[in-house]
């Protein structure tokens, strides 16, 4: 090959790696973005209210986690790495779930029948409530995270172009869409669910207990936040209490841009959000990432309000 | 007699007058003195060593009388490093009537509470703010600090990387904030100035965002055989560990917001190796070393970061006030100007722009878990 040849191979596998770089990427981000997502659209979809205080969920599950975790590597060394992995996440989603069925009860139930913007308002505090209370009950400092996800010895050569975490998130994700629609297309609880996004009062003259759905919409939604929590937190290798913040606003972004109420519209606005940061970033400039995400969402609802998945709203007469 | 509402407003206000007078008095017999930083939040690493070090010398110097018989008072507020909520601070201690600030921590939040302290004239000596403009701007007169500032900082890091290191094509990455974009914008200047290396790419990386996994993949493509980073640690961990992860060892050379323990303890073993410009190691003079001792043994933990410029700060604040015999802004400035003091940084002065003089920086690389000055 002669040496110009040879640069513009270099060169190619180099812009070739750079894009599939970006491509694996922006759907490891999309699918993280998505696990918080799916419970922003659930809630809203249930009870018409911004969970604000998601983000602090999808917070509470990594920190659940690095707590476990660190717990299992003192007291009971030379455990397995997946039975410690297993463990934690459980731990994980329990926690998480809790504190999520407990901010339902006592912030948000009893103001179902309020103006929207006060549960909207009693959803912000929850929010700064619970940042605050991981704060003075652990630390502020950034914390190390252990490597909790299994590294795979067949991506080996590819780790230059997509690492075993990205994959095992995007995978997971996968696998969480799957049984999320089985549940919400073949199974009673999720036809009840479907019941009582439709018309909550119908749905309780028809015998459906209607906290009950509400309560298990919010478990759904903090175990796959809580989920994202961990496996991104392991990948990144460090958090702190404030993580929860940007992830947040940027989830609530993408459940708005697929369409608020849909599930499968949260998933497609997470990763078409992941993916316009990532090829955003890596093309033209990292300055403007967060720029690109949200200029992509005026442009979506200026032509589509409702979201690309979104349905309009019908009025009911 | 029912008092009418006219007459119970007066007597208010003037009860009012008589209170406030009152507090004013209590004020001539000590020496205010504020402590502002980042005391809380992810930087809180920066701003408490300094609150340790003005308390230990202040003790020190009340112990011993005070200065001209008079106690010194610290009031110590918190500004998380964010600009916004430094502005508040600033006006609260202000507020507080004091005649000096010790701080603030970071460039950004110094620079917005410089705009409060230039009104009323306040004294303000930041141990570790490090953006060029806050002394060369001319814009601060007030503004003093014993740290060298961030041009010193990038001729030092760019000379490293392309002199010691030999690179020749680098990728210089901030935070976008005023210190970080600051440093990189210097050390992308001398990199073009000197001539001996190109810069393959310049960007701004977000705080706080999910993964750096783009930026990673860019700085691969663009073919850099090197980093030098402006920002704080938070960050730097975070695309040290992931660059690792992917198998790229390439050098990683950062400023003093990375030259702390706490960025070592985050990225663990991907640390290894990192480079980081920080303060010279004047931690062998018999200053420093009873200050550290001091910390030691009332705080029982390591000292931490800028708690050496911290004491000389102090130090050097009390000695002008005491030398000038006076709590007037612009005495206790021509103080440090015209002293020189014993400090834990050496003997330092300040120049006419509020730059320490007799101080620089220092490469430091971390080497099994620690920060090493490199020779």
């Amino acid at each position: 090959m002669t040496p110009e040849l040879h640069l513009r191979y270099i060169g190619g596998i180099m812009q070739l790696d750079l894009f599939i770089g970006l491509l694996l990427g922006g759907l490891a981000k999309g699918s993280i973005y998505a696990l918080i997502a799916l419970g922003y659209t659930m809630v809203y979809g249930i009870v018409q209210l911004i969970n604000f205080a998601h983000g602090e969920i999808y917070m509470i599950g990594a920190f659940t986690a690095l707590i476990v975790s660190t717990v299992i590597s003192y007291t009971m060394p030379g455990t397995n790495m997946y039975v410690n992995l297993l463990l934690s996440l459980l731990a994980a989603i329990a926690v998480a779930s809790a504190f999520a069925y407990t901010m339902e009860k006592i912030a948000y139930k009893p103001l179902r029948n309020a103006a929207r913007l006060s549960v909207l308002i009693s959803a912000i505090g929850v929010s700064i409530f619970l940042q605050n209370l991981v704060l003075v009950l652990q630390t502020p400092d950034f914390l190390p995270y252990p490597a909790l996800l299994p590294e795979i010895k067949a991506l080996e050569p590819f780790r230059n172009v997509i690492s075993s975490s990205q994959f095992i998130i995007i995978l997971t994700t996968v696998v969480v869409m799957v049984l999320l629609t089985i549940l919400i297309k073949f199974t009673r609880i999720g036809k009840a669910m479907r019941a009582t996004s439709q018309d909550k009062t119908m749905a309780q003259l028809i015998g459906i207990n209607v906290n009950r759905i509400i309560s298990i919409t919010f478990l759904i939604g903090a175990a796959t936040a809580s989920l994202g929590g961990v496996m991104i937190s392991a990948n990144t290798g460090q958090m702190n209490y404030y993580i929860g913040f940007l992830a947040g606003i940027k989830a609530f972004v993408a459940a708005v841009l697929g369409g608020i109420g849909s599930i499968p519209g949260a998933v497609l606005g997470s990763l078409v959000l992941g993916l316009t940061e990532s090829f955003g970033s890596g093309y033209i400039s990292s300055d403007y990432e967060d720029a690109f995400a949200f200029i992509f969402l005026i442009i979506i609802l200026i032509f589509k309000p409702e979201g690309i998945l979104g349905k309009s709203e019908n009025q009911k007469v | 007699m029912r008092i009418s509402r006219k007459v119970s407003a007066i007597l208010l206000v003037a009860l009012a007058l008589i209170f406030s007078s009152c507090g004013k008095s209590s004020g001539v017999k000590e020496i205010v003195v504020g402590v502002a930083g980042a005391h809380s939040g992810d930087l809180a690493s920066y701003g408490l060593p300094t609150v340790n070090a003005v308390k230990l010398v202040a003790e020190e110097i009340n112990a011993a009388g005070g200065i001209d018989g008079k106690q010194i008072r610290l009031v110590i507020e918190d500004d998380q490093c964010k600009p916004e909520v430094a502005t508040n601070t600033a006006t609260k201690l202000v507020g507080d009537k004091v005649v000096a600030v010790i701080g603030h921590i970071c460039s950004g939040a110094t620079k917005a509470a410089l705009g409060i302290y230039n009104d009323s004239e306040i004294i303000c000596i930041s141990p570790s703010a490090t953006n060029p403009p806050l002394t060369q701007s001319g814009d601060y007169p007030n503004f003093f600090r014993t740290i060298a500032p961030d041009d010193a900082q990038a001729k030092l890091d760019v000379d490293f990387a392309t002199d010691k290191l030999s690179l020749k094509k680098i990728a210089v990455i901030h935070d976008k904030g005023d210190y970080g974009k600051g440093f990189a914008e210097f050390a992308k200047s001398f990199i073009e100035a000197g001539g001996k290396a190109e810069v393959v790419l310049f960007e701004g990386i977000t705080p706080g965002a999910v993964d750096y996994n783009a930026i990673i993949n860019k700085i691969q493509a663009s073919g850099a055989e090197g980093i030098i980073y402006g920002g704080y640690h938070p960050e730097a961990s975070k695309i040290v560990t992931q660059m690792k992860k992917k198998g790229m060892n390439l050098p990683f050379i950062s400023d003093d917001g990375v030259k702390d323990d706490t960025f070592i303890k985050v990225a663990g073993e991907f640390a290894e190796g990192v480079y980081a410009s920080g303060p010279i190691d004047t931690t062998s003079s018999p200053i420093a070393q009873k200050a550290i001792k001091a910390h030691q043994d009332k705080f029982g933990t390591e000292h931490g970061a800028f708690y050496i410029n911290a004491y000389a700060a102090a130090l050097a604040l009390f000695n002008a006030i005491d030398k000038a015999d006076s709590t007037e802004p612009a005495a206790i400035a021509a103080a440090l100007r015209s002293e020189k003091v014993d400090t834990t940084l050496g003997t330092i002065g300040f120049d006419e722009r509020g730059d320490a003089i007799g101080i620089g920086f220092s490469i430091y690389q971390v080497k099994d878990g620690k920060y090493v000055e490199v020779k």
